[in-house]
């Protein structure tokens, strides 16, 4: 669920907008070098395969979560591209879709875009080098950044509901409410997260971004005939 | 899918607000927002008058009442959190219809609803009297990176397309007697999903391929 407008205060509201300015722009910075002049068409699918993808509801207890996206963007798509297509969807939905208000789209876009994607990627990247170096290995540290990626980000909405909250709410509430119900939607995360990035490195790995290293390192191997029996 | 043009959201007409320039509707609605954001909670009149203001625009722009407030259930699950406050805040508890909860809780939670409530309106008048192309124009005319308006052009493109092409994997799925929603079934839902993030990866190839055949160089015509 996004943040809707009135939720933290204005000064928090803008602080958060000036974060999210900055890390949309490092990102630009980033893909431009990654992707050079394929970036929009490219970006701009994977950001609509983002859209879609969080369309997909869970049971968590009574309720329902929706996938967050950010550590499967990032783990296939790379985490500056990540940022920019979560972004440009939250963007969208909150002006064509009236979900999220747009004085929060900067809160949004921290806590939904940046820090799911900054954790789920550095996550990641520690993972796939503590890990043995096989293609095995990719979803299963897929899943557990997208696992921590969600309770990371509750936590940081409970930090800023500290400083701009606009509610007389104990903060400790807060934390355990948030980030409890968030390490269940986290657990949805990681499970289809892990499987989403299994099945693409079962047909097509070389278009999983944080497997582009092991891919490398893969040598070509010529059987004998006769001898594969 | 085969809806025609324009948006799930975009209500249209020939009203002023819908001929206003874009870039103009995007700063109002920012303005008003910010406004109503920084209105102190206490302060009644003023959501009034921000309500009002909001009610003379969407009386302008003659969109119905009843297209507008079916679709303001998207804040439902932001409505229970509101409703919920009184009962999990601090502070001095007061009786309200023979039930005890937080008076500063119960106020907080009033604001924040109304708060909301004007920003989904607000939005909802945005998106229902402005066409997806004319949001771009404006976004770009305020100074939103070339990047970012181009992506979300090409999103606002596709995303019927591949929303299209999710729905159809899940009819499919749900014909073969899978349901998409139980964790039982993740594997099999992975693997569409999968299948979608491969097409759609493709698709953003091919278009990349049918740009520069027309001379894409980099960045797109104005």
């Amino acid at each position: 669920m996004h943040v809707p407008d009135g939720f933290l205060d204005a000064p928090t509201s803008l602080a958060t907008g000036v974060v999210a300015a900055a890390g949309v722009a490092v990102a630009l910075r980033g893909a431009r070098r990654e992707l050079d002049d394929r970036t929009a068409p490219m970006a701009g699918l994977v950001a609509t395969f983002v859209f879609a993808a969080q369309m997909i509801n869970f049971p968590v207890g009574p309720t329902s979560g929706h996938l967050l996206g950010g550590a499967l963007a990032a783990v296939l798509a790379g985490p500056w591209s990540a940022v920019l297509c979560l972004s440009v969807v939250l963007l969208v939905q909150a002006l064509l879709m009236a979900d999220g208000g747009v004085t929060a789209l900067g809160t949004n876009v921290t806590l939904i875009a940046l820090v799911t994607v900054t954790v789920g990627w550095a996550t990641f990247v520690v993972l796939r080098r503590v890990l043995p170096s096989r293609p095995a290995s990719v979803p299963v540290a897929a899943a557990v950044a997208a696992f921590i990626s969600v309770p990371s980000s509750a936590l940081v909405f409970a930090a800023l509901f500290a400083v701009g909250g606009l509610a007389p709410v104990d903060l400790s509430v807060v934390i355990t409410a948030m980030v409890g119900w968030h390490t269940l939607i986290g657990l949805g995360e990681a499970a289809i997260t892990g499987l989403v990035v299994a099945s693409v490195m079962s047909t097509r790995p070389d278009l999983v971004y944080g497997a582009r290293p092991l891919i490398a390192l893969r040598t070509l191997e010529i059987r004998a005939a006769g001898m594969t029996r | 899918m085969g809806a025609g043009h324009g948006h799930r959201l975009h209500f249209h007409g020939h009203s002023p607000i819908h001929r206003a320039a874009p870039h103009l509707k995007l700063l109002a609605l920012l303005g008003l927002m910010l406004v109503v954001v920084a209105t102190p909670g206490a302060w009644w009149p003023a959501f009034v008058v921000e309500v009002l203001v909001l009610v003379a625009v969407i009386g302008v722009s003659r969109v119905p009442v009843g297209y507008l407030a079916p679709r303001m259930v998207i804040e439902l699950p932001f409505a229970a959190f509101a409703l919920l406050l009184p009962f999990v805040a601090d502070g001095p508890r007061i009786a309200v219809l023979g039930v005890e909860v937080s008076e500063p809780g119960l106020h907080a939670g009033l604001t924040l609803l109304a708060k909301g409530s004007i920003g989904v309106l607000a939005s909802l008048t945005l998106a229902a009297t402005t066409e997806p192309q004319d949001v771009l124009r404006g976004l770009d005319r305020l100074g939103m990176p070339d990047l970012i308006v181009s992506i979300m052009g090409f999103m606002i493109r596709y995303v019927d397309v591949v929303t299209g092409e999710l729905s159809r994997m899940l009819v499919a799925m749900r014909s073969r007697g899978c349901d998409p929603r139980s964790p039982r079934h993740w594997p099999a839902l992975a693997r569409a999903m999968g299948a979608l993030f491969i097409r759609s990866y493709e698709r953003g190839e091919r278009v990349h391929l049918a740009m520069l055949s027309r001379g894409y160089d980099g960045s797109l015509p104005r």
